[in-house]
């Protein structure tokens, strides 16, 4: 029985060596080309009519940029309206990303830690130049509580600082972890089906087609929630940088 | 100075992340083999493609999905927002309309009890001039009547005294054989009146 992490490897389709560097075409890259296809067909094709009144794919289009619109006015507000195209495409990216990986035979891209810490400090990374530029020096103070005794600054400002570190970390190992752990699940469960049918005459291998069927729809639901879940914090984090506390 | 404590910080971190996950699944795994998520090998193919096809997908976005969206959305919005103008400016004009025609209704009908007390007053005016008129009409041929009466009265009066006269003389004649002399009689008949009155 193949490891339930084979799904996870990386292969070359295309190989391409630059400078000695590996950057060949991988089931990886192809997956990030498909979804970027998959939801460009989607979006422009979706909006292309921009009918008055809107069929069933403009109403999709209309109600994703609406969706993602909302989020940044209601955590960060107007200031947020400039990094509406990057969030969009974060949130896109990621949700197509997770959407498609759980087609069948389907590679996950986000399911791998350096495409989401790769994701996770861009999001840290210019959020910090964001805040600096609009606040400069006074940024700094971010990481100053207010409200504290000066006697616990030189415990609570190292704390803040910590805190403010692990964002990155922990926005993308909450989505790699999670697509990891939903795919590993349901390859487990796929590779009891055969060896209990065939222990049972066939019946035994129904209760785990049963549990991946029920996992596929909660995979499905894991697979919008983290998409949204780093979108929504992306946005806190910018709010954060743009009106500090 | 605080920038390069907190990149060691986190550096560290994530050093130490890294290293120590794949140990713990090569552990939980029979079979050998690490999570292909640690194999740095995939990673600047990885990186790079990640990159390509972000730059990419946002380059499409920025400039032609979400215009488009945008655009769908903001004609819908004013679109509305027009046809609720218009709707609000017929009702105002209906209401307009309304209090028109109650303006005119209230004036027709404020005409009209005008127009229904003059005629009322010129028939009253005509009825009293008329029955002035009538009344005039009256008193002259009562004093017209009255003035004939008193005009015949005198001669009837005095015809009256004659008969009365005669009526004596005859009377004296044919009751005592006496030959009363016209004046005779009269002087006592002028003195029988005024006996009697």
């Amino acid at each position: 029985m193949a490891s339930p992490l084979q799904q996870f490897e990386i292969h070359p389709i295309v190989p391409i060596h630059i400078g000695g560097i590996d950057l060949s075409i991988t089931n990886s890259a192809l997956w990030m080309g498909i979804s970027v296809a998959t939801a460009s067909v989607f979006l422009a094709f979706g909006a292309r009519r921009r009918a008055l009144v809107p069929g069933r794919w403009q109403v999709m289009a209309e109600m994703s940029y609406e969706f993602i619109a909302n989020m940044l006015r209601d955590n960060v507000g107007d200031a947020g309206r400039r990094f509406f195209p990057y969030i969009f495409t974060l949130f896109m990216f990621i949700l197509f990303g997770n959407l498609l990986g759980l087609v069948p035979g389907a590679f996950t891209y986000t399911s791998h830690i350096a495409v989401t810490l790769a994701l996770a400090m861009t999001v840290f990374v210019a959020v910090t130049i964001v805040g600096i530029v609009k606040h400069g020096l006074h940024f700094f103070t971010f990481f100053v509580p207010s409200g504290v005794p000066a006697l616990m600054m030189p415990l609570m400002i190292p704390i803040e600082i910590i805190s403010y570190l692990s964002r990155p970390v922990s926005l993308s190992i909450r989505l790699f972890a999670n697509m990891m752990a939903g795919h590993t699940m349901m390859k487990v469960f796929a590779g009891f089906v055969v060896p209990l049918g065939a222990a049972t005459f066939g019946i035994g291998g129904l209760a785990p087609i049963a549990m991946d069927v029920a996992l596929t729809g909660f995979e499905l639901l894991v697979a919008f929630l983290q998409a949204y879940v780093f979108t929504v914090l992306t946005c806190l984090y910018l709010n954060d940088a743009l009106h500090l506390h | 100075m605080m920038a390069a404590q907190a990149r060691s910080i986190l550096l560290g971190g994530i050093a130490a992340i890294t290293a120590t996950m794949p140990s713990l699944a090569f552990a939980s795994k029979e079979g050998g083999g690490t999570m292909p998520q640690f194999d740095a090998s995939t990673f600047p193919s990885q990186l790079f493609w990640l990159t390509v096809s972000l730059v990419v997908f946002f380059i499409i976005m920025r400039n032609n999905a979400l215009p488009k969206i945008e655009e769908a959305l903001e004609t819908r919005r004013r679109k509305i927002d027009d046809d609720l103008d218009r709707a609000s400016a017929h009702r105002e004009e209906a209401e307009a309309a309304m209090a028109a025609y109650e303006n005119a209704l209230a004036e027709a009908a404020e005409q009209a009890k005008a127009i229904h007390r003059e005629v009322a007053q010129e028939i009253a005016e005509s009825a009293t001039v008329r029955r002035t008129a009538l009344a005039a009409k009256l008193a002259e041929d009562t004093k017209a009547a009255e003035a004939r009466i008193t005009a015949a009265k005198a001669p009837a009066l005095a015809n009256l005294q004659d008969v009365v006269i005669e009526v004596v003389q005859e009377a004296a004649a044919k009751l005592a054989g006496l030959k009363v002399s016209s004046t005779d009689a009269k002087a006592a008949v002028a003195a029988s009146q005024k006996e009697k009155a």
